[in-house]
């Protein structure tokens, strides 16, 4: 055992002390874990709380009372987790949440005063594989009629309107629907002359099963924001995990007031995108809120339960003047 | 310049082969005149074949064929008194991106292009036409000093994305992109697009939002690479030709879809072939939109730029 001389603080993997045939990899996620806990558990308290690996990672808030903490390894409880957001209490990790609960964190009343383009739902204009079956299938499961829901509601007794994207449908991507929505809920800020919020959650960015019609959604949403700046009108963004590629690069971005979820994992390029271009391992945190904070490219890193107060503190200096 | 040959294209440039030497043979066997007039019929039949009904496969390899002219040839080509503009002044000088002022048959205008580069050390200089966000920002604001001139922007698309790096996340690719998306919404001066090879995603669209977005006839534009996207789809980038399919990423489907205004013939064979035809093709098409659209009111100019994007949308409302 070569490794009982090396000074405690150099071991960051298991595999410098045992010999695990590549790393952990080996083992899936679960067995690590266990791996983790049973063997090691004076080293895994030295260990940080890991980032989720995005595409092994959930994609809702999990089922059953009891379960396992991605960030942690914690045991939680589902109605403890509930009343605190979906927010481990011991390591923060900020869980998944779906569309409607932004929603009800959000508003006032918990739901929509009115809904902005509820009924609008997808065609398949270029006739893409399996694209039909993929909606009807993100439908069943998400009770949602596409990936991004808006409404009129009150924030702080001030009405707003909200956009949220939903990752649960089509991993919170943007076709035809989430781009006229966006742009109609701009539409609908400006009548009104109210403020927008918008909650951002999206893998892809663009979607990919309506070709190029999906990347025009840029430009729409961009217009959106525009013609919003160009009627003083606010807008904000909240960005959660994750958002990536074409909706990054659009309305998300261009907000007045960026806000970011601990963690999220926010960029252009996927992760593997660029670790196979640039082919070396990417630096620890890279694309996450923070690492975006300390570039200058958010305002501010929010746990979710101070979201509502802050934004209604910024509505409040921004609005009216 | 050594040529390169796509695999559809070989039978042709055996023909073309066979018709050069018979040619330098003509002077001193006249009898062959008539096997070469014969030969030269078949060429261009042939050829006719070929081009039309290329898969879109196939118009994707012709858009990223090496030997097509790229945006330095265009610029250098179509415009008179170039003069290049560089760095972004907040970070530094992208050399994927060219831009600067010129003109274009004594029309004033200020150019932006993607250059991939052509020999390996220029490639390797240009990083291959993937911009970084310095390069997008170098864009902007040389747009914005053509809008305080009052000149209108020809930007010309060629590029297989925005370079996806760790300094271009630190310095905000996807901000950079945005930005520009809202920034040409708002211009108020006439903006031409051209695509004139590849149209890779929001790499490209940074640069292509315009009043006219006009297409070679082989370019190609899409949200994503075939091979990224048989890699998603079907786990296997082998499958790419599948996916060019799928994708509808030709000057002809993009035409069909309404994303672009206007498809710009090659010469046949494809713009590789005869560099000079599709620069003066694409000239002549810039020109005219340029001459269209500088007769705009400003405010009017705006107003169909926005009601072009507005419309591109394919949903139903029960």
């Amino acid at each position: 055992m070569h490794s009982l001389n090396l000074p405690l603080k150099q071991i960051s993997k298991i595999s410098e002390i045992f010999f695990v045939p590549n790393g952990l990899q080996c083992l899936t996620p679960k067995l690590r874990n266990g791996y983790n806990k049973r063997m090691l558990p004076f080293f895994r308290r030295r260990s940080k709380p890991t980032l989720p690996d995005i595409e092994r990672e959930r994609k809702g808030p999990p089922e059953g009372l009891w379960f396992k903490c991605d960030g942690c390894g914690e045991m939680l409880y589902r109605s403890q987790l509930e009343k605190n957001l979906w927010v481990c209490p011991h390591c923060g990790h900020h869980f998944r949440i779906g569309a409607g609960k932004y929603k009800e964190i959000l508003l006032d009343n918990k739901e929509f005063d009115e809904e902005i383009a509820p009924n609008l739902t997808s065609l398949d204009p270029l006739g893409f594989p399996d694209y039909k079956a993929k909606i009807e299938k993100s439908m069943r499961k998400t009770g949602l009629k596409e990936a991004a829901i808006a409404g009129v509601g009150r924030i702080g007794n001030r009405k707003i309107v909200l956009f949220i994207t939903d990752f649960g449908f089509i991993g919170g991507s943007m076709g035809s629907v989430v781009g006229e929505k966006f742009y109609r809920a701009a539409r609908k800020a400006i009548e009104l002359k109210v403020p927008m919020i918008a909650v951002t959650a999206s893998g892809g960015g663009a979607r990919m099963h309506e070709g190029i019609i999906s990347l025009m959604q840029m430009v729409k949403t961009s217009l959106g924001v525009l013609e919003m700046k160009e009627a003083g009108i606010p807008y904000i963004v909240v960005l959660t995990h994750p958002t990536m590629g074409g909706v990054m690069a659009s309305f998300a971005s261009l907000g007045d007031v960026l806000i970011a979820e601990p963690k999220a994992l926010l960029g252009f390029a996927g992760p593997r995108v660029i670790r196979d271009t640039i082919k070396q391992e990417l630096p620890e945190g890279f694309q996450r809120s923070e690492f975006l904070l300390e570039h200058g490219m958010v305002d501010m890193v929010l746990n979710r339960k101070e979201l509502k107060d802050t934004i209604i503190r910024i509505l409040d200096i921004l609005e009216g003047n | 310049m050594g040529i390169t040959l796509l695999d559809f294209e070989k039978p042709i440039y055996e023909i073309e082969k066979r018709i050069k030497e018979l040619s330098e043979l003509i002077d001193e066997h006249p009898e062959l005149k008539e096997e070469l007039e014969a030969l030269t019929k078949r060429a261009e039949l042939i050829k006719k074949r070929v081009y039309s009904s290329l898969s879109r496969w196939q118009k994707v390899q012709l858009a990223r064929h090496p030997d097509r002219p790229h945006a330095i040839d265009y610029i250098t080509g179509m415009t008179d008194d170039f003069i290049e503009l560089h760095g972004d002044r907040l970070y530094g000088d992208d050399p994927s991106i060219i831009a600067g002022l010129a003109k274009i048959e004594g029309i004033k205008v200020v150019i932006i292009g993607q250059e991939k580069g052509r020999d390996v050390h220029e490639k390797v200089y240009r990083n291959f036409g993937m911009p970084h966000p310095e390069g997008y920002r170098k864009a902007k604001r040389v747009m914005k000093l053509g809008e305080r001139f009052n000149l209108p922007v020809v930007s010309i698309v060629d590029t297989p994305g925005a370079y996806p790096g760790i300094g271009a996340e630190e310095r905000g690719q996807a901000m950079a992109i945005a930005e520009n998306l809202e920034f040409m919404l708002g211009l108020k001066t006439p903006i031409v697009v051209a695509v004139i090879g590849e149209g890779g995603s929001g790499g490209a669209l940074a640069i292509a939002v315009g009043d006219v977005v006009l297409a070679m006839e082989y370019s190609i534009y899409s949200v994503i690479s075939p091979e990224g996207c048989a890699a998603i789809l079907w786990r296997d980038g082998k499958l790419a030709p599948k996916a060019a399919e799928a994708l509808k990423l030709t000057a002809k489907d993009l035409y069909e879809l309404g994303v672009i205004d206007e498809i710009v013939p090659e010469p046949l064979g494809g713009a590789h072939r005869d560099h000079a035809t599709a620069i003066n093709n694409l000239k002549t098409a810039i020109l005219k939109h340029l001459r269209n659209l500088m007769k705009l009111d400003k405010n009017e100019l705006l107003k169909r730029r926005h009601e072009k994007y507005r419309k591109i949308g394919y949903f139903k409302e029960e």
